[in-house]
């Protein structure tokens, strides 16, 4: 059946079963690979989206849910890749392998958004979702922070 | 059907006004891999190569080829810097290319932390004798002597005349030249980009969603593929009903693998493949297929029992391997005698990216994959054993990996691609699920240290015993293999660094029942961990501060040789006389991490030092932990600090970024990680059963600081991993008294 939804400000209609995970429509079916699969369980933050603007885990929510309404992936965050939190992480150099990063830059984004004076505690219960297995754990605290200060 | 199904991600990303470029995109397949220099239109060469890793064009802009894979660790950043300073190329005029797998460019393994330490002299050979094939250009153009020219910001010049040319404009005139094969390195004073923390080339494409992993290949009419494997290891079919997987929307086929064969080594590994229309059809698929197992030879492994058998082992005679003086005859004379068995279990590589490649046959009978490999040589290797054709004939395409850890150097997933494009006649995309790769990989292997020390009355230790009991790696290749043997003993058990002068290291045989591979820093992790926990107790039972303990055990410095004493030792491929066993470094290593510790200090209640060091890969890591205990009994590590001496470094960030990471893998070994069986199969299957550290258990901070040196460089991706499980295991001694023998704490009552 016919899905409808928006994409980075994209209307689409995609021919898909209404279960499959939101993840696999934006990765096969649009074509956007930005957004990861790490677990397929919702437990690693390597597929979160932004579902009108909520932070949402891609490989855990069918499709269907997504119908009518607005997703926003790791691509559509900035129109040239330039959004402070983008910004922060490539002045710290925050990647290694980068594979996870594009979860973790949706739950930064997310977080800075409600709160945009976190602390380390808010931060360390706002990304613990997300794994990395490099380990860039405490150079993602410090881009959130520098996001926060306003030095990105 | 919607249209966004027929149209590329690159074209949809160009509608929907996302699309940015930069250096990055060469790493997509359809620009990445070998292509010639386009160069604008010229009557002359478009571009001159003077080796196989730099293509000089005509427009100005040196491509460096990077012929090892991208899993973190900056090689992609740390490769071109090495080149580029000695061409005295520009940084902002080279473009980075990916190397197909191809034996020309000589070892493009990516694992053993070699890529730096193995090739240093390679890289520099590679730019210097570009920069000399552009200076005898020039100077063949001006008539003047090559020894008056020199390169300098991506130009030569003639000092005495004045004449300068840019690299661009000197490439119809090296074409006429035959390039040096080698040339002088330039001087370490005069390094524009070695030792200086470049970004990471990758950065843009990092933080955008552009960068191009295995996972993320798309071919035309591809199919996506999703594979049921034997629940033990090795075992086969013995029938399968898939009515119902058939049934699955978008379900195109199902198809059995070929049964695996001993040795496993790096091929498929059999089961039954659902090829879809898309990833998830496939999955689903997969889930429905009914199918009846034959668990083979291993299909009664189960881990409490082993653990029984490997403690047996490593507790009974063993095989010496390393003898100095007479280490039973110290221990009946010693004051005191300590012994102890310390356990650590199987573990998964468990990169964020699952093994994923994609592979076609081409028109010719040969096959191309592209994949998220460690080794494409080894894939090339493997897709022509299984397909039956030449190694010539298989392209390997090396996309960017989503962390590797040493399962990516195994290519079995790719060769699963290919003999699945061969069956289907179409491009095939396999993507392994995390429980796949939770459960079906090449594990790190589970092992039983034995230790013992005889103390004299002042607490000096005059006899040593380590006997090393292990599934040998080697059983993946050589099912007779029996226990640890080769590389392995090289790997923290022969290099033994103390100073103690009744030493006796043994093995002890065990017998693998799965298939058995590298983690990052491999055995270095078992036996550090049991090493330095030794010496940890060591210095309690002789009342000693551990630090002073260790230094002292260190002994003098001194240079040690496993040879002088019957080891045969091959030192990660080098000689000693170039990266000797150090003790004045190693000790110097300690001295430094204890002090950015301030190791001594008063410490809040219930906290507690721990120090461990552990030289691998030519490296030295000394790493302090600090730890506490909650009411919970959650252990919380509040700080680690990280000392490192690799010799020579490339780039200090990527360097330390590499122990930062090292720090928070090695605590996910330290408080989580195992891997056990039951009925032949691996129990756990996701990050729920196989949890690793998340943000909210990272330290609060990860001091690094890396030892000035001129020597030559030393490994880094791996050899900061030993160290840090120790030192969280003695910290938590420290604070509570407690000594914990086995991994993972959690399994000592520890969350």
């Amino acid at each position: 059946m016919a899905i409808e939804l928006t994409i980075n400000g994209q209307a689409v209609s995609l021919d898909v079963d209404p279960d499959m995970p939101l993840l696999w429509a934006i990765r096969d079916l649009a074509g956007l690979t930005g957004t990861k699969f790490g677990c397929g369980k919702a437990l690693c933050g390597a597929c979160n989206v932004h579902l009108d603007g909520q932070l949402m885990r891609s490989c855990a929510i069918p499709v269907s849910a997504a119908a009518g309404r607005k997703v926003t992936t790791i691509e559509g965050l900035a129109a040239d890749g330039d959004h402070p939190v983008q910004v922060a992480w490539r002045e710290l150099n925050v990647a290694q392998c980068g594979y996870c990063q594009s979860g973790q830059i949706m739950s930064a984004v997310a977080l800075l958004e409600r709160n945009p004076k976190p602390s380390d505690d808010d931060i360390d219960a706002a990304m613990s979702g997300n794994i990395c297995r490099c380990g860039t754990y405490t150079r993602i605290r410090q881009a959130i922070h520098k996001v926060a200060e306003g030095q990105s | 059907m919607n249209e966004l199904q027929h149209i590329s991600r690159r074209e949809f990303l160009k509608r929907t006004g996302q699309a940015s470029g930069g250096l990055v995109l060469a790493l997509t397949f359809t620009a990445g891999c070998g292509r010639a220099g386009p160069g604008p239109a010229s009557q002359g060469a478009a571009s001159v190569a003077p080796n196989v890793y730099v293509n000089v064009r005509n427009d100005g802009i040196v491509e460096i080829i990077c012929h090892r894979s991208e899993m973190g660790q900056g090689i992609r950043t740390c490769l071109p810097q090495i080149i580029a300073d000695e061409m005295d190329a520009d940084w902002d005029r080279i473009e980075l290319i990916q190397a197909l797998g191809d034996a020309k460019y000589g070892d493009q393994n990516t694992d053993g932390s070699t890529s730096i330490r193995n090739q240093f002299d390679l890289l520099r050979n590679a730019g210097a004798t570009a920069r000399q094939m552009l200076i005898a250009a020039a100077a063949a153009e001006w008539g003047v002597p090559a020894e008056e020219c020199s390169a300098r910001e991506h130009a030569v010049h003639h000092e005495g005349s004045g004449k300068s040319a840019g690299f661009g404009d000197l490439v119809d005139a090296a074409a006429e030249l035959e390039a040096p094969t080698e040339a002088p390195f330039k001087s370490r004073e005069d390094y524009r980009y070695i030792g200086k923390s470049m970004d990471t080339i990758d950065g843009f494409a990092f933080t955008t969603g552009q960068a191009i992993y295995g996972i993320d290949t798309v071919l035309p009419d591809m199919l996506y593929a999703s594979i049921a494997r034997c629940p033990a290891s090795g075992g086969t079919v013995v029938s399968v009903d898939d009515a119902e997987a058939r049934a699955v929307s978008g379900v195109i086929d199902v198809i059995k693998l070929p049964d695996p064969t001993s040795p496993l080594l790096f091929n498929v590994l059999g089961g039954v493949a659902v090829l879809a229309s898309n990833t998830w059809a496939a999955q689903k698929g997969r889930e429905a297929l009914q199918i009846e197992w034959d668990r083979g030879a291993n299909g009664a492994h189960e881990s409490a029992a082993y653990r029984k058998t490997l403690v047996k082992s490593v507790t009974s005679q063993g095989k010496p391997v390393l003898t100095r003086g007479d280490a039973a005859a110290a221990f009946k004379a010693a004051n005191s005698v300590h012994e102890a068995v310390y356990y650590a279990p199987y573990l998964s590589q468990a990169p964020m990216e699952p093994p994923a490649a994609i592979a076609r046959i081409t028109e010719d009978g040969g096959c191309e994959a592209w994949a998220c490999t460690q080794n494409p040589q080894a894939a090339q290797d493997t897709v022509a054993a299984t397909l039956g054709i030449d190694k010539e004939k298989v392209k390997v395409h090396v996309t960017l990996l989503g962390g590797g850890f040493g399962r990516k150097s195994k290519p079995d997933f790719i060769a699963e691609a290919a003999w699945l494009a061969k069956q289907t006649g179409r491009p095939v995309k396999v993507t392994w699920t995390r429980e796949d790769d939770i459960r079906h990989g090449y594990f790190h292997s589970v092992s039983a240290q034995y230790l013992k020390a005889g103390l004299d009355a002042d607490g000096n230790t005059t006899g040593f015993l380590h006997r090393s009991c292990f599934p040998s790696i080697m059983s993946t290749f050589d099912p007779s293999a029996t226990g640890p043997g080769g590389f392995e003993l090289d790997l923290g058990l022969l290099d033994n660094p103390y100073d103690i002068a009744n030493m006796q290291i043994e093995t002890a045989e065990a017998k693998a029942h799965l298939r058995i591979g590298w983690l990052r820093s491999v055995c270095n992790v078992f036996h550090a961990f049991a090493l330095a926990g030794f010496v940890d107790e060591l210095a309690h039972a002789a009342g000693q501060d551990p630090r002073d303990h260790l230094l002292k055990l260190l002994g003098k410095p001194r240079q040690v040789n496993p040879a002088d004493d019957g080891g045969k030792y091959t030192n990660y491929g080098h000689p000693l006389e170039k990266h000797p066993i150090d003790t004045g470094r190693i000790a110097a290593v300690v001295e430094k991490v204890t002090d950015m510790a301030g190791w001594g200090r008063a410490l809040p209640d219930g906290h507690g030092l721990g120090i461990a060091v552990h030289r691998s890969f030519l490296s030295i890591v000394g790493s302090v932990a600090e730890v506490s205990v909650d009411k919970t009994g959650k252990l919380l590590v509040h700080d680690i600090w990280t000392a490192i001496d690799a010799g020579t470094v490339i780039n200090p960030d990527r360097v330390t970024s590499q122990m930062e990471g090292a720090a928070i893998f090695g605590m996910s070994i330290a408080l989580h990680g195992e891997i056990t069986a039951k009925d032949g199969a691996v129990v756990q299957g996701n990050f729920d059963t196989y949890p690793v550290v998340r943000m909210s258990e990272a330290p609060e901070a990860i001091h690094v600081h890396i030892m000035e040196s001129t020597a030559p460089p030393g490994g880094v991706g791996e050899p900061g991993v030993p160290p840090v499980a120790p030192a969280i295991v003695n910290a938590y001694f420290a604070a509570t008294g407690k000594r914990v023998r086995e991994l993972p704490l959690r399994n000592a009552g520890l969350t």
